[in-house]
């Protein structure tokens, strides 16, 4: 069972440009997906479902989102965590406001809005670029939470603004328990990822890449920039919009405007650093990563404290995640800029030479 | 429409804008000489305030702890430029950028590792409130601690400027914010001028701490201070000394105007984005910022 | 050069007294000339003669503060990139701008962004006319690709390739564009003399086998003289000279400017 091309020949150009080219890749994306889909949630905790394979893949999308948006387009957004919030209180309203629409349609238009958002935030890159764009987001975080907060309406008037999220039921049946809201969050985000994944190896995806890495160049070639600008931030907004309407509905249940603070913005970033910008098995890793870290994290603090004998406070823990955390990122920047992506890409590099390097 | 009252919020408004120049004069220090934009002078500031303060609780005297704590960001200017800026010198602006974020981070948990995250009091012996004989001569309230705020931001500009002017190491600096190949040939390696910039940047930081800490008490939201200046740097120009200050003028006096007049129309609260939204207008109008020029890239 | 495929024609483009500045730099001035269909034009003049902001003008890079571009009959006072390209310009530029992050094969793939339909949705969704629209132009791609000879790099991504083969690749993908004017800012410089020759040999293979006209800056004067119809020479934004190899060869102003000077 070596890992190898030799022999599989593609004879046309459509066989050289499916997703995976190489049939030993094709069986593992299959095997991948039979654990997820069927393994995990049959033999899966409801702890390990509900705490953190439902988030794990809700922060994969709304990575890929962002990633859509910087890693691809080029574009450095610091608003990820608004248009999460606009995806998970507009969801929230439809359901109220609309209820026959039904959960599916319900999370598609709140995605819709956040990328009708995205693409008003979005307007100002079409005359700044790099970090005057990045701050320029920052102006959409704040604005949003701001709205939220203060529009009663956006909140049913609520006390505090805390919603609470509907039910779901789809076709009249409950996805009420934690296997089912993982495999409802699964089947989304695998759709999700598999139409980002063939709008990037297309004319779309091209076109963001180029004004990414030449601008001018796009320009004179017929790139459209205002058009391919704003696209890219209303796909990337959809994406995190849906994923917000998840984290709300799958995941977090009751729901307070401060979940979608800059913090929140900074995490997902920091998925698609450390997984890779411009990738979208990346945004994934990078969501896994910074998901587990905390838990490994804090079974690690656990395990030196009870060698120890001492109790470790918990502040002085959190301090020390928020280290750890800044180091990685520094680290990873440092060592492989392209990320974890890119590590898994070298090694399958490697092994298609193993054991002969030649 | 009452005129003096009109004047004390512009006023106000423009005194607490000095306050956000202070922070915004570390970014552009740091990015006119080393092309970063480091996200993480909010964390510096926080960092500096709490170093000082816990080292005045501990019983020491308070010029003493001043110095004790400029070593202490001289040495952490030091240490971001080994290990952190160093081996990333050739990758783009991005990359850098992201990495101060991480920076961020550490120096957020390494402060409160290290001295505890409660909030402190600071005491400059200068009294956040109204000069009395101006309320009664004209009715207008001015904070004799946003006066005082601001003399100490011109004395900072002042001394920066005296730096860079006649300090060799200010005239190297100098020289690596117009031309980094020029730099070189003053003969000064461009990681040493790196370390000092970056020291220089964690003096201000610290000045600035001192200021927004008397003002605010020496707590975590201290680090939000830096998202503030943001807005003044869009508006000013990441390069431009007299763009934080003037930048920082406007943000605060619009700021102030906007909250009290229009904020009650909308909800009030609105100073968490409204700087954001004036330097975004500004921008759609001025891409290149108050005093940038206008560039036309080269191809 | 005998029997051409496709002789020189009629005048496809011309350029009516445009000035440019930059603050106090006057980059060109009242520069006036036209290019024939089917013709290989070159642009000469020393270092910051203008040159490349000529081009750079005719594709709506910069924006002139004086003077109309005439393409096919239309005028233009103010060009837009977009416009010019739906135009059929296509364009290389001196300091090679490829897409740096991708593969040689999407570089020229983007090449044909004008000629796709196909909106957005349809390709996320990978649907038959998406699919086939990708299909058919990565035919064409592919007959580009071995046209100019790279067919062992096309997955390799810009960033690595020789400085050479980039500026290969960055006109096989003005050419995927399929082009009826080529501009090309100097696609010689930087190479040995080999490639040179090679590329050489494209630029007028191009011409020969699609009649495409040819705008080129070149400093080689051999090259110059050797596969251009007429010349520009261009000086501190003045225009000193126009006319074919031969006059230009022998005209005092071009020859106390430039050919004097040693390159
Ligand atoms: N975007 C720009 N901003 C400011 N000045 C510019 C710009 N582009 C060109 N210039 C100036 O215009 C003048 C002409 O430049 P141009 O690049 O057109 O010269 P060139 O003939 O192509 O020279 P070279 O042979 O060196 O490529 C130069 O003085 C140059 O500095
Ligand atoms: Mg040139």
């Amino acid at each position: 069972m070596f890992y190898r091309e030799a022999g599989q020949f593609k004879s046309s150009y459509a066989e050289d440009q499916q997703i995976f080219p190489i049939r030993q890749d094709r069986i593992g994306i299959t095997a991948l997906l039979l654990v997820v889909f069927v393994a995990v949630p049959l033999l899966g905790d409801q702890y390990w479902l509900s705490a953190i394979f439902t988030p794990l893949l809700i922060f994969a999308l709304a990575a890929l989102g962002l990633n859509i948006l910087t890693g691809y387009a080029g574009q450095l957004s610091l608003g990820t965590a608004a248009f999460m919030a606009v995806g998970a209180f507009m969801a929230y309203n439809f359901m109220l406001r609309l209820p026959w629409l039904g959960v599916i349609p319900s999370f598609i238009l709140a995605g819709l809005c956040a990328a009708a958002v995205g693409v008003v935030f979005g307007l100002p890159s079409l005359r700044i670029k790099g970090f005057y764009l990045a701050v320029a987001t920052l102006a959409c975080q704040f604005f949003v939470l701001w709205a939220i907060q203060r529009w009663g309406w956006i909140t049913n008037y609520s006390a505090s603004g805390v919603i609470t999220a509907q039910k779901m039921v789809i076709l009249g049946f409950p996805f009420d328990t934690p296997a089912l809201k993982y495999l409802l969050t699964l089947s989304i985000v695998t759709l999700l990822a598999l139409l980002a994944k063939n709008l990037m190896r297309s004319e779309t995806g091209r076109a963001f890449m180029a004004v990414r890495d030449m601008d001018v160049a796009a320009e004179v070639i017929g790139i459209r920039m205002m058009h391919t600008k704003l696209l890219a931030f209303a796909i990337s907004s959809f994406y995190c919009g849906v994923a917000g309407a998840m984290y709300a509905f799958c995941y977090l249940g009751t729901v307070e405007p401060e979940a979608f603070t800059l913090d929140l913005s900074f995490r997902v970033l920091f998925m698609i650093i450390i997984g890779g910008t411009g990738s979208i098995l990346g945004s994934f890793i990078g969501a896994a990563f910074i998901t587990l870290l905390p838990i490994f994290l804090n079974v690690m603090f656990g395990g030196i404290s009870h060698l120890l004998g001492v109790e470790i406070p918990h502040a002085v823990i959190s301090n020390l995640e928020l280290i750890i955390f800044g180091a990685l990122i520094i680290f990873f920047l440092i060592v492989e800029p392209h990320g974890l992506a890119r590590l898994w890409q070298i090694a399958k590099e490697k092994l298609r030479l193993w054991p002969f390097p030649h | 429409m009452n005129v003096a009252f009109f004047f004390e919020v512009l006023i106000g408004g423009l005194l607490a804008g000095v306050m956000y120049s202070l922070v915004a004069l570390g970014f552009v220090l740091i990015y006119k000489a080393s092309g970063v934009f480091n996200f993480a002078q909010g964390a510096m500031v926080f960092f500096a305030a709490l170093t000082f303060i816990s080292l005045v609780e501990r019983g020491l005297n308070f010029w003493l702890a001043l110095v004790v704590t400029l070593a202490v960001m001289v040495v952490l200017g030091i240490a971001i430029e080994k290990v952190v800026l160093r081996p990333l010198v050739n990758q783009p602006p991005i990359t850098l950028f992201m990495a101060t974020i991480g920076l961020t981070f550490v120096l957020e948990g390494l402060s409160q590792l290290v001295w505890g995250s409660q909030p402190h009091g600071l005491e400059l012996g200068i009294q956040d409130v109204p000069m009395e004989w101006l309320s009664q001569s004209t009715g207008i309230n001015i904070s004799q601690f946003d006066i005082f705020a601001a003399g100490v931001a011109g004395l900072l500009v002042a001394v920066l400027a005296l730096f860079f002017q006649y300090t060799r190491i200010g005239r190297a600096l100098r020289a690596v914010a117009d031309d980094h190949q020029a730099a070189l040939s003053v003969g000064i390696p461009l990681k040493h001028i790196w370390a000092i910039v970056w020291s220089v940047a964690g003096f201000v930081a610290l000045v600035a701490g001192l200021m927004w800490g008397a003002r605010n008490g020496v707590q975590y939201a201290l680090t939000f201070i830096a998202l503030k200046a943001l807005p003044v740097l869009i508006l000013g120009g990441f390069e431009s000394v007299l763009g934080a200050i003037v930048g920082g003028l406007i943000i605060g006096a619009s700021e102030k105007l906007a909250e009290v007049y229009i904020g009650p129309m909308v909800g009030g609260g609105i100073e968490s984005w409204f700087a954001y939204v004036v330097a975004l207008l500004f921008l759609l109008v001025r891409p290149q910022g108050l005093f940038g020029e206008k560039i036309i890239d080269r191809v | 050069m005998s029997a051409r495929a496709h002789p020189v024609g009629e005048v496809v483009l011309s350029v009516e007294n445009v000035s440019l500045s930059f603050g106090g730099v006057k980059a060109l001035q009242g520069i006036t000339f036209d290019v024939r269909e089917h013709e290989v034009r070159a642009i000469i003049g020393p270092n910051g003669a203008g040159k490349s902001s000529m081009l750079n003008v005719i594709n709506g890079v910069y924006h002139p503060q004086q003077g109309t571009i005439k393409l096919r009959g239309r005028e233009f006072h103010d060009m837009n990139s977009h416009e010019a390209a739906k135009m059929g310009i296509a364009r290389t530029f001196q300091n090679i701008a490829l897409f740096k992050g991708m593969s040689v094969l999407d570089n020229i793939m983007t090449g044909r962004n004008l000629k796709m339909r196909c909106n957005f949705l349809q390709q996320a969704l990978w649907i038959g006319p998406a699919r086939r629209e990708e299909m058919a132009h990565r035919r064409a791609v592919e007959e580009v690709i071995d046209f100019m000879e790279i067919q062992h790099i096309r997955k390799t991504p810009v960033g690595k390739l020789a400085y050479g083969l980039q500026k290969r690749v960055e006109l096989a993908r003005a050419l995927a564009a399929e082009p009826t004017l080529l501009l090309l800012d100097e696609p010689m410089a930087g190479m040995n003399l080999e490639e040179k020759q090679d590329m050489c040999r494209f630029v007028l293979d191009v011409n020969d086998h699609f009649g495409t006209t040819i705008v080129l800056i070149e400093h080689d004067m051999g090259v110059v003289m050797d596969i251009s119809d007429r010349v520009v020479v261009l000086d501190y934004g003045k225009k000193i000279g126009d006319g074919t190899p031969d006059q230009i060869r022998t005209n005092q102003a071009v020859i106390d400017a430039y050919l004097g000077v040693a390159h």
